[in-house]
């Protein structure tokens, strides 16, 4: 689903801040696949993700994406591919515009914005009827503005968003940094479930190890802009919390 | 009574132009000061279409065409070139006196017994009267066009550009494209205003558009103090606060000369108004804390 070949991406270049984030990566990411990335501050995790997703893009190397080469393409021609959850809450979402307005957005992801009124009754219904799914109690709020509601639901609503239009890849960017631990407990497993119902190929990259351990069925560590750890689908089983907690020793 | 209903005619006048700012300020977040060049430019089109006799149908397009290369002028500049929108907005406002001196040919063109929009229809003797219903069905349907855009899924997308960059674009909205684009509708807007005070006043002038800008600001802040106020989120509701934000402005200023004051002072007691009204939210939340 999704491929990278020998990218390079330099910050800087040049200059005395130099910063070789990413340094010769290939990345082969399968259908299905839910690839967990953990790694220290500064190895290229985010960067990694900002390539693929198109928000950043490769001084050298190739991307694919579902057998599209996409290398060159800016991020808003990639969202018909993916969607995305970042770190910071109020990044998914647009405050201001109401609940059902934002799943307006995300329901025309891959389409054109074009010049007629989307939102009616039956769009409405549809999106109560997912948001109930959530048991948040959020299904009755959905004329509010989304900035009234807290992290957490914002997180959790913008991973439904994701699912509203044809989605293939599922990018989520450490989503539950800026929560607590129930509000994460609840968008982790959201994720999980979204990812498994919908065939996602999914990364996620976090710092939390136990997320690590517990959710996906591939993990890798980078240093460096390098993957130096690649563990599949078996060798993650077979791992144990603890030397993940080594992996940082 | 009669220098108040010229405050609520002008204020008419300019409620295209606060639609205009309140697009680019509030809804794409983008400080755009073409406003004085693109208001002038609308009338400096208006009068000089209407002395070679050409009908308003062709003369309203090309104001809304010359507001809207305005605009994109200045989302291209902001975009591709990333130079600051202010910055952006000072160079082609600046570029644009010249441009509206050479159209015009001389500082100011008359329109004395030309026909306007404003003798298009006689429903009155009264030609007050007349203006008044001309007007409030123009702005009417203007703003029933912007309502509706906001509404559909473009308008949507248009709103979310100026709240959440990051998420629009994962969304799939080209942001460079819809700002440029939403620069060029208020401009074209804020051309429109120049079009209807130029029918109004019965003249271009390429002076009137110096610090119209603050016309444009001082409704929309009006407005947006009275939607903070009452918690508003209907995007209908805002507009009609912002319409009656450019009327409410007028009749302050009404207010201002019919004491007495001063009609040097007028852009002073302008710029003292809107500072009050902006600080006022602060004030009193400071004191209640």
């Amino acid at each position: 689903m999704i491929d990278l070949k020998n990218v390079h991406k330099t910050f800087n270049r040049g200059k005395a801040n130099q910063v070789d984030a990413i340094s010769g990566l290939d990345l082969h990411v399968n259908d299905q696949e839910f690839l967990v990335i953990v790694g220290a501050n500064g190895s290229g995790k985010t960067t990694l993700l900002n390539l693929v997703a198109g928000s950043v893009l490769p001084g050298s190397g190739s991307i694919y994406i579902d057998e599209n080469e996409v290398t060159r393409l800016p991020d808003y021609r990639r969202s018909r591919w993916i969607a995305r959850v970042f770190q910071n809450p109020l990044s998914g979402t647009a405050p201001d515009l109401s609940i059902l307005d934002n799943f307006r957005l995300a329901a025309i992801r891959a389409k054109a914005k074009g010049l007629s009124i989307g939102v009616n009754d039956q769009f409405k219904n549809q999106v109560k009827q997912k948001i109930a799914a959530l048991g948040m109690g959020l299904e009755n709020k959905i004329d509010q503005p989304m900035g009234t509601l807290s992290g957490g639901q914002r997180q959790a609503l913008t991973l439904l968003m994701s699912v509203m239009d044809n989605c293939k890849v599922l990018l989520l960017d450490e989503p539950t940094a800026a929560l607590d631990p129930r509000s994460a407990e609840v968008v982790m497993r959201t994720a999980d479930k979204l990812a498994k119902d919908f065939g996602l190929a999914t990364i996620l990259i976090t710092h939390n190890l136990k997320d690590a351990f517990n959710y996906g069925n591939r993990i890798i560590q980078m240093a460096e802009g390098k993957i130096i750890k690649d563990l599949d689908k078996q060798e993650k089983s077979a791992l144990k919390q603890n030397d993940l907690f080594d992996w940082f020793g | 009574m009669d220098f108040y209903l010229t405050a609520l005619l002008q204020g008419l006048c300019f409620s295209a132009i606060a639609l205009g700012i309140y697009i680019s300020m509030k809804i794409f977040n983008i400080p755009d000061i073409t406003t004085d060049g693109s208001y002038t430019l609308g009338g400096v089109v208006t009068a000089k279409l209407l002395t070679h006799g050409q009908p308003l149908y062709l003369i309203l397009p090309a104001v809304i065409a010359a507001g809207a290369l305005a605009g994109a002028l200045t989302g291209l500049i902001h975009t591709k070139l990333k130079i600051n929108a202010l910055l952006a907005g000072i160079l082609v406002m600046t570029a644009l006196y010249s441009v509206n001196l050479t159209l015009l040919g001389r500082s100011n063109i008359p329109l004395i017994n030309r026909s306007s929009i404003f003798s298009l229809i006689n429903i009155s003797a009264d030609p007050n009267d007349n203006t008044f219903w001309i007007l409030l069905v123009f702005v009417t349907v203007v703003t029933l066009i912007i309502g509706y855009l906001l509404k559909t899924d473009f308008g949507i997308a248009m709103r979310a550009t100026g709240n959440s960059e990051s998420m629009i674009r994962s969304l799939g909205v080209n942001t460079d494209r819809m700002k440029i684009i939403g620069l060029a509708l208020a401009n074209a807007l804020t051309a429109v205003s120049g079009f209807l005070i130029t029918q109004f006043q019965g003249f271009a002038d390429i002076n009137m558009g110096i610090g119209i800008v603050i016309v444009g600001l001082g409704s929309v802040i009006i407005a947006e103090t009275l939607i903070n106020w009452f918690k508003i989120t209907s995007v209908w509701f805002s507009l009609v606060l912002v319409l009656s934000g450019a009327i409410l402005f007028q009749f302050v200023l009404a207010v201002t000369l019919n004491i007495g004051v001063d009609a040097n002072l007028l852009k002073l007691v302008t710029a003292v108004f809107v500072l009050l009204i902006v600080s006022l939210p602060r004030l009193t939340y400071k004191s209640s804390l």
